[in-house]
């Protein structure tokens, strides 16, 4: 058997003793959570959350990254630049999370385009810092190569820039997915009427902590399976050309 | 007709230090003529290829391809190899040639392929090719923009004499048979001897031309024997013009 399993297995137990000692509302077994999901399931409400959670964590995501890597990038490789707005990405870095969220509601209403935009507002930062830092260790002979042979500024970009920031997108990635679910899952409690996180805030007011941990147990699998399923083997393809992948 | 004439070129360094690397250095390649740069280590040979690529523009003179060979005024193309291949590690073999063209003509590829021993590694990634193979692609790059001017930066330091020899019969035989005009710096004064029509002697820095010797002997006449009675003779008008100049 192998260790991650076992490990797991042992988690679980340790619940469900927990459980059956506390014998209290608070802290359902995992047979009643289990139960809860098949609940939610059946009444279609669980698939529907997922999705609207889903859907906001992929346009977070896919704004963050686009915008961060371009201004990463830009700062990267212009010093003036980066002299210039440096201040501000270290401010946007340490405002925090709820801040961004609930000024972004006051200001932009309480509507999509205000949640997604304060979601990719949170991790945008990140991406600016770990792309810049790519963006200073760019290859000159590379670049020298690709003006030399005239390669066209769309060339560059895709066949020599991009390659080599290929690392460092990744680190941002795997930070960001994870950092971004969970900063949706606030944006959802204090201003949207679908999701996992009005479902928890909803089930919070019921104090149904079975719902509660169904939601956030299917969500935590799902977030897995991307990272298994996605994530991984879209890096694999893109380290492919590596030699020493022994 | 490549022309070149450097006024001066310097290095500031960053504590303000003026350094003279090329002075009054001006020489001129006849349209498909071999010339070899030989000269002391950090006498500018490099920075004199450099400024020739447009790489480096802050000098004083000009450089000018006037094209008899290409008279309907179309640009002139100049191309290069490298002293490190300088393949893009994340593109195949054949990707890293074709990035290089605007127009791909798939039979000149092939061809060009076969020329050099490289039909079967077109699907390999850099990475998995020894540094001799490397320099090839590096060679299918340069001759498949079919460039007007081919300029070549110690294309074959580092390697074993053996690979060194084979690459340079591949070199000519592939020049030979395309009409363009190289320029090689080396370090190898045999090399030079093998390859070109005309060798140019770089003084110490700051540099310019200090002799110029024609090579009488046709280029299939020179085996080793011939080779090596060139280079006793070279080296003594070298010599000679030294103690002339006092």
């Amino acid at each position: 058997m192998p260790v991650w399993l076992l490990s797991v297995a042992a988690l679980l137990l340790i619940w469900l003793v927990s459980a059956w000692l506390a014998q209290s509302r608070a802290l359902p077994t995992p047979m009643a959570v289990g139960s809860a999901i098949v609940t939610e399931f059946q009444s279609g409400d669980l698939v529907r959350h997922m999705l609207a959670t889903l859907g906001r964590v992929v346009a977070a995501f896919i704004v963050a990254m686009a915008i961060g890597a371009a201004i990463g990038i830009a700062l990267g490789r212009n010093q003036k630049l980066n002299n210039l707005f440096d201040p501000w990405v270290i401010l946007f870095l340490n405002i925090p999370a709820l801040v961004i969220i609930v000024l972004s509601y006051i200001w932009f209403g309480l509507n999509e385009v205000a949640a997604i935009g304060a979601v990719a507002l949170n991790k945008i930062p990140n991406v600016i810092v770990t792309v810049r830092e790519g963006a200073k260790s760019l290859e000159p002979q590379f670049a020298e190569m690709a003006r030399v042979f005239r390669f066209s500024r769309w060339q560059t970009l895709r066949h020599v820039v991009l390659p080599q920031l290929q690392p460092y997108f990744a680190a941002a990635t795997r930070s960001g997915v994870s950092l971004i679910w969970k900063i949706v899952l606030v944006v959802e409690l204090l201003g949207r009427s679908n999701g996992v996180g009005f479902q928890i805030h909803l089930h919070f007011q019921l104090f149904d902590v079975a719902t509660i941990l169904a939601y956030t147990l299917v969500f935590v699998a799902v977030m897995l399976l991307v990272e298994y399923l996605l994530l991984q083997p879209l890096e694999k393809h893109a380290r492919r050309w590596r030699v020493n992948h022994a | 007709m490549l022309d070149v004439h450097i006024r001066s070129k310097q290095f500031s360094s960053s504590e303000g230090a003026e350094l003279s690397v090329l002075k009054h250095l001006g020489f001129s390649c006849a349209d498909r003529s071999f010339t070899c740069i030989v000269g002391p280590s950090g006498c500018g040979k490099t920075t004199t290829l450099r400024c020739i690529l447009g790489l480096d523009t802050e000098y004083d003179g000009n450089i000018a391809f006037n094209n008899s060979m290409h008279s309907e005024a179309c640009e002139s193309k100049v191309a290069a190899v490298f002293q490190e291949p300088r393949l893009l590690p994340w593109r195949t073999v054949e990707q890293n040639v074709r990035l290089a063209l605007n127009h791909v003509d798939n039979k000149m590829l092939d061809g060009l392929f076969a020329e050099l021993g490289l039909s079967e590694h077109r699907e390999f990634y850099p990475g998995e090719l020894s540094l001799g193979l490397a320099r090839r692609v590096s060679l299918a790059r340069a001759f498949a923009v079919d460039p007007t001017v081919l300029i070549l930066d110690e294309p074959f330091v580092s390697l074993d004499d053996d690979t060194a020899a084979r690459l340079r019969r591949l070199l000519i035989k592939v020049w030979s048979a395309r009409a363009c005009t190289a320029l090689m710096v080396t370090h190898n004064l045999t090399e030079a001897i093998e390859l070109a029509d005309r060798i140019l002697f770089f003084s110490t820095s700051p540099s310019r031309v200090e002799h110029e010797y024609d090579i009488p002997v046709p280029r299939d006449e020179r085996d080793e024997a011939v080779i090596q009675s060139i280079r006793a003779e070279v080296q003594a008008f070298v010599a000679s013009g030294r103690t002339s100049e006092g």
